[in-house]
Parts: C-alpha cells; sequence; structure tokens
C-alpha cells in the first residue's frame, strides 16, 4: 500500500518487487492446498473455525436477511391480489378435500388412540424444538446449506433434523454459539435411509446439488411408481422415522429423482428438531464422502 | 497539524475501502433473496471485485487481502477452506500478469476479459471441490452460475469505477 505514491504507473508490478510477489503468491497457494488437505485429515477444526466465522457474521447477516424477507412478502403480495379470485376458487375446492381426509383422520386418531390403550403402547418422548430464521443461503452449485440463527446457545446440536411444515429440510451440520449451518437434503454430501411410503421399500435418498435428489440403492426389482412419497425410514438413527421428504416425479433407469415438498427459495423459519437420537453422521464419515454412488 | 492528522487518517480510511468492499460482497453473496432458482445460481460477487480491484488497484487489493477474502468466502459458503482461497489468488495473480493487455482497454474488453477468468474460476472452483469430496457436482448449475455471475458484472463493476474515481480519485 505504501507504493501509492508512484502513481504515474498506476500499479504496474514493480520490477524489484517481482521476486517477493513471486515469493508470497507461492506461499499463499501453498497454504490454500495445505487447508484443503487439513480439512480433508481434521474436520473438527475446519468446522470450528467456520463455526466462529459464522457466528460472527450472523449479526450482520441476521440484520440485512430481514428487510429482504419482509420485500419479499410485499411483492408476493401484490402478486397474490391479482390472483385473488382464482385462489379462491381453487381454496374451497381444496377445503372441501381436506374436510374429507380430516374427519378420515379424526376417526384414525380415535381408532389409533384405542388400540394403543388395548395394546398398553409406551409412547415416544415427545421431541422438543427451536425455531429459527433462516439468515444465510450459502454455497451457490457447489454446496447447499443455510445458516439459521440459533446454536449453542439455544441447545442445537450437530446432526439435528431440520424441518418445515412441509418436510424435511436437512441436518444440523455444523454448530456456533448463536448459529448453525444446515446441510440440506439436496447437497452432494447428504445421504438419507428412507422408505417408500406405500410399499414400505427401503433406500437412500442423495444429493447431487440439482433441485432433486435421487433414490440410491433400491433394492433389485423394487420399482416406485409416479406420485410415491418419499418419507424418511428411521434407520441408522440420524432421523425418527415418518418425516415426510417429497414425491416421485419422474422415472429412470437407476436411480429415482425425488421432489422435495420444501423449497428452497421459501425457507424463512425452520424448526430444528431435537429427537434425542444418536446419530450415525459422525464427521469422518462425513469426510469420506460416504457411498458416492452415481 | 491537526488538519494534516485528519487527511492522513481520511487517506488510510479510504485505501481501506477495496478490502471493506470485497468483504461486504461476500457478506451479500449469503443474504436470501427467495428468488425461486436463484440460490444454485447466485453469483459470485466477490471474484468480480478482485478481479477490479486487480486490474486497477492492486495496490489497495493486495494478494494477502485477495487470501483473507478467500478464507471468509470459504468459511460462510461452505466451501472446503482453502478452495477460494486459492481460486481468488490465482485470479488476482492472473490479472497481474496481464496488466499491460488491461491498462486503458475499453469496458468491452474489462468485461470479456472477466468472462475468460471467471470461466477458468468457476472451472478450477468445481474441480477443487470435486476433488475434496471426491465426488461431482452438477456441471449444470456450475455453468449457470457462471453465467449469472458473468451477467451481474458490468452493474457492479460501474459502481466500482463511480467508487475509485470519487473516494479514490486523491489516493
Amino acid at each position: 500500500m505504501k507504493n501509492h505514491k508512484h502513481k504515474s504507473i498506476h500499479g504496474l508490478p514493480q520490477p524489484g518487487s517481482a521476486l517477493g510477489n513471486r515469493f508470497a503468491y507461492i506461499t499463499l497457494l501453498l497454504s490454500a492446498f495445505g487447508l484443503m488437505l487439513l480439512g480433508k485429515a481434521d474436520v473438527g477444526v475446519m468446522e470450528r473455525a467456520r463455526a466462529h466465522v459464522t457466528d460472527g457474521v450472523a449479526p450482520i447477516l441476521d440484520f440485512i436477511a430481514r428487510p429482504v424477507a419482509s420485500f419479499d412478502r410485499m411483492v408476493e403480495e401484490v402478486i397474490s391480489i391479482n390472483k385473488l379470485l382464482d385462489e379462491n376458487a381453487r381454496l374451497k375446492i381444496e377445503n372441501q378435500h381436506l374436510m374429507q381426509w380430516q374427519s378420515a383422520a379424526r376417526k384414525l386418531s380415535a381408532e389409533n388412540h384405542q388400540l394403543k390403550s388395548l395394546l398398553n403402547f409406551a409412547p415416544g418422548t415427545e421431541p422438543g424444538f427451536v425455531t429459527g430464521r433462516v439468515i444465510a443461503d450459502t454455497g451457490g452449485a457447489f454446496v447447499h446449506s443455510i445458516v439459521v440463527n440459533a446454536g449453542k446457545r439455544e441447545k442445537v446440536s450437530k446432526g439435528q433434523a431440520v424441518i418445515t411444515n412441509d418436510g424435511l429440510v436437512g441436518r444440523v451440520h455444523g454448530v456456533g454459539s448463536r448459529s448453525s449451518r444446515v446441510l440440506l437434503i439436496t447437497d452432494l454430501n447428504s445421504r438419507i435411509p428412507v422408505v417408500i411410503e406405500s410399499t414400505r421399500t427401503r433406500a437412500i435418498l442423495a444429493g447431487d446439488n440439482t433441485e432433486r435428489p435421487r433414490l440410491i440403492h433400491l433394492p433389485p426389482g423394487a420399482a416406485p411408481n409416479l406420485g410415491d412419497r418419499i418419507v424418511t425410514s428411521g434407520h441408522g438413527g440420524a432421523f425418527p422415522p415418518g418425516i415426510p421428504i417429497g414425491i416421485v416425479t419422474q422415472l429412470g433407469d437407476g436411480s429415482v429423482p425425488v421432489k422435495p415438498y420444501v423449497h428452497r427459495d421459501r425457507l424463512e423459519y425452520v424448526r430444528i428438531v431435537d429427537y434425542d437420537l444418536q446419530g450415525i453422521l459422525d464427521a469422518n464419515l462425513a469426510a469420506k464422502g460416504v457411498g458416492v454412488f452415481k | 497539524m491537526k488538519s494534516l492528522f485528519w487527511q492522513r487518517i481520511d487517506l488510510v480510511v479510504r485505501s481501506l475501502t477495496p478490502f471493506v468492499l470485497t468483504l461486504v460482497l461476500v457478506v451479500l453473496g449469503q443474504v436470501p433473496l427467495h428468488i425461486p432458482g436463484f440460490a444454485e445460481v447466485a453469483p459470485i460477487l466477490p471474484l468480480m471485485s478482485v478481479y477490479f480491484w486487480a486490474i486497477y488497484r492492486p495496490d489497495l487489493l493486495p494478494v494477502t487481502a485477495v487470501f483473507a477474502v478467500g478464507l471468509i468466502q470459504d468459511a460462510l459458503s461452505g466451501m472446503p477452506f482453502g478452495v477460494n482461497a486459492a481460486v481468488f489468488v490465482i485470479v488476482h495473480m492472473v490479472v497481474l500478469s496481464q496488466q499491460i493487455f488491461f491498462q486503458g482497454k475499453s469496458f468491452l474488453i474489462i468485461w470479456l476479459g472477466f468472462s475468460m477468468v471467471a470461466a477458468g474460476a468457476v472451472s478450477l472452483i468445481w474441480l477443487l471441490n470435486a476433488m475434496v469430496f471426491t465426488s461431482f457436482a452438477s456441471v449444470e448449475a456450475a455453468f449457470f452460475q457462471y453465467l449469472v455471475t458473468v451477467g451481474i458484472f458490468p452493474i457492479l463493476a460501474l459502481m466500482l469505477v463511480r467508487w475509485q474515481r470519487t473516494v479514490l480519485a486523491q489516493i
């Protein structure tokens, strides 16, 4: 910065400093590659560093994200005024369907209650949850993750499931004191044990950095149908069973793309749920990019 | 005497702005905009800033600052540490080596240059991620991210040009 006095040549490389520059470049590049290697060897240190940086920026992001979100809501409201009539008609029809479902659900719930009391069924513990605001949506084409403004202070811990009313968003991947990073189900490194709801066929839902994660490791001969709902299976203990994830909208050979219920662009508040499960997803496995099958 | 002191302070603060602006772009790049499909192809804002200052004022955004910006970008974006740091340093190096070419060129040439540099940068980010994660990200998404990045560049570059002509004019 000191050579700004030689403004006449406007920052042209100084002949004398060429050697020093080359040394700086080599050192910095080697450090960068060293960090990449270190990140592969010891994930813990890197994740802690990442959590600290994210924590530091979290208040700023929180501050910026709010007006952006309210502006988006305003635009959405203006757009929706135009569609009120259509929307109303659609909602009336949907309401009719839902009323039918409601009566079905009430009947089943009562029946379920009776059967449970007959069987002396011990119910599982009710999960606790923390609601957080999405303050960053990061990584572009390469990493699908979001940052939520809740961390250790709110008792968030690594491996917990993150959901919205629509379904599964992802799992907590790194925790700082006031922020945490959530790996979305669409991320390249996301692997979730799932079942096809109707047939109970087990599979793994693997993200590939597109909007449609894929079902892999389907048992031979098990063909999912269009419109099949995919829910978590609870195997491996990372997530409880039955959290909705998405539906099969397309059938290919080999792997089946799944359309998630959760839209990344609409994530504003998410729930981080503590089911008190011992997750299998330890850092070393994640670092090795477990089960990369395409 | 006092005015001289304040002048010095003023000068230092002004000369820090390229670095601060680049950091601001790193943070802005993470803000959720709630636009469908946008998050996957969000432009790499700090890359534009690194390129711009490497051409016009490399003295105000030296390579160590570029490295630091890359590390913060890595930390916030969730990419492996070192990926953006390496890519930004290489971009800085490549642009500086072509400095004589870039001097006094029209904006179109600068933009064209950015489209080439960004192509290399995005490919390299893709490759380094593939190496660290030992699996391949979608090429399609990376390509669209590249297009968006190149498309946004003129808007940001024009703002930076104005900044350079006003705030940094006397430095």
